[in-house]
């Protein structure tokens, strides 16, 4: 067990190369309830939501639909990493990290009250992720007919009130699956009856390595409030139209983009047996040098990938300090793999 | 709970060392070292021919979590090495004891195991950690 967040969480239940194929290959499942659920309620919730936020809630036209942002400070240092519901014209549901959810919610609270808008933590519900290929089919069957053809029918990002939870095709481990927020007493039985039907619990160490291999970043290690997004690989989710949406951290973040970023955040894969790791040396032939941000071994390509911030060039190949040995590595653009598959060549 | 075989002797760095009888010593890690390691996805062998001090640094096991030394548990020379590894590293999680030996060597003096913690005396270290 380990601290994350202030929560006690297990890194692994066994094994957690068990654990990362069981989701890669048929279903995983993950208590989530670490991340913090507030809901955003008032007329003026919209506009609260274009201002906190660096991509636009605007874009959510169905309800239900979610969107990836980043929350930035007036330096465009990066806040929080979000999801974002739009459940109906008044109502938004924002998922934060853990560690910043204390941070989060005065931030987003103090913006929201000046708008006339009411922020709900939902500390009674629970978050469960079942993620996998079969993920989808293994929750359906615990539903009555008619709500499991409403969850088999959500689009991907898109999330609904069915019954008792809230089930949204989200996740973060590059496979298919559903999110189920749902009251805290129900948690366990649900548990219980995925485990009963061969899905595999799986903790924190396999949802490291699984958000890995599908190029997500993670807060507080591969961005946080000293970064922005424009050199974490964050650009795409920037909504810089319309240009008269003066969300927080726009006019730092604009100034930026027009001088041209010096640093970029890239995918490596190393070419020997050895692992590459958080905060390890990357030297850059002619550009100079970078820092891995997030490193593992990857159970799906059987080698070594990290993250690393580099200097802004075009460097294909790059050398890793790993215990005191340089080895070589290959800049590549993730994610690494995807849908249970590779997506390149080791 | 982990556990030690008593047909051996034991390291406090969690290595462990077998008798084979014919004036080789087999060495491995401890069922209690590989499960605080998690899943091995790498280990680096030392070459055979190698002469070892005891105590010092011949291999590497690299883990989901962590690469960590391996320390030799006797002074002496390197005479085999368990290539499976190589291809299947899981063998130290599965079969701490067995399949999952690290390296065999000739001890330069007769005296080193006696020096060594015996089963009942290393899980009792184990345990304390």
């Amino acid at each position: 067990m380990v601290d994350f967040g202030g929560w006690d969480m297990p890194l692994s239940y066994g094994s957690q190369i068990e654990e990362h194929h069981a989701v890669r290959q048929h279903a995983g499942l993950f208590d989530v309830s670490h991340m913090r659920v507030l809901d955003l309620c008032g007329a003026r919730a919209s506009e609260c939501l274009r201002l906190l936020l660096a991509n636009d809630v605007a874009r959510l036209k169905d309800p239900g639909k979610a969107l990836y942002s980043c929350m930035l400070n007036e330096a465009g240092g990066i806040l929080d990493d979000l999801i974002v519901y739009r459940l109906d014209d008044e109502l938004f549901r924002v998922v934060v990290n853990a560690g910043t959810a204390e941070k989060d919610q005065a931030w987003i609270s103090a913006r929201a009250a000046a708008l006339g808008v009411a922020v709900k933590a939902r500390r009674e519900q629970a978050l469960l992720a079942v993620q996998g290929p079969e993920a989808r089919a293994h929750v359906a069957a615990l539903l009555l007919p008619a709500d499991a053809m409403r969850a088999l029918n959500l689009d991907v990002f898109v999330g609904a009130q069915i019954g008792e939870w809230f089930i949204a095709r989200t996740g973060y481990t590059g496979e298919d699956g559903f999110e189920i927020m749902l009251p805290a007493e129900a948690a366990a039985g649900l548990w219980r009856a995925l485990i009963a039907r061969g899905v595999r619990c799986c903790g924190l160490g396999a949802r490291d390595t699984l958000r890995l291999e599908a190029g997500m970043n993670l807060y507080g290690q591969d961005m946080d409030e000293q970064t922005h997004p424009l050199e974490s690989g964050l650009e795409w989710t920037v909504a810089w139209e319309p240009a008269e949406r003066q969300f927080i951290g726009r006019a730092v973040l604009e100034g930026l983009r027009a001088a041209g970023t010096a640093r970029r955040l890239c995918g490596l894969v190393l070419e020997e047996r050895a692992v590459m790791r958080a905060h390890q040396h990357v030297i850059v032939p002619q550009e100079g040098e970078g820092m891995i941000t997030s490193g593992t071994f990857s159970p799906t390509l059987a080698r070594s990938i990290a993250l690393a911030r580099l200097p802004a060039g075009q460097a294909r190949e790059v050398q890793v300090e790993v215990r005191g040995k340089l080895l070589p590595a290959r800049v590549v653009k993730p994610p690494f793999v995807r849908h249970g598959r590779a997506l390149l060549q080791v | 709970m982990s556990n030690a075989p008593a047909d051996r002797r034991y390291a406090r760095s969690h290595e462990w060392a077998r008798d084979l009888g014919d004036g080789t010593v087999e060495v491995g890690i401890s069922d209690h070292a590989q499960n605080a390691l998690g899943d091995l996805v790498f280990v680096e062998v030392p070459e055979t021919g190698r002469t070892l001090a005891a105590g010092e640094a011949c291999a590497v096991v690299e883990s989901v979590k962590a690469a960590s030394d391996i320390y030799s548990p006797l002074g002496g020379t390197v005479v085999a090495v368990n290539e499976q590894l190589a291809s299947a590293p899981e063998l130290i999680n599965q079969q701490p004891y067995e399949g999952g030996w690290i390296f065999r060597l000739r001890p330069s003096d007769g005296a080193g195991l006696a020096a060594l913690l015996d089963a009942k005396a290393y899980l009792a270290v184990a345990d304390s950690e």
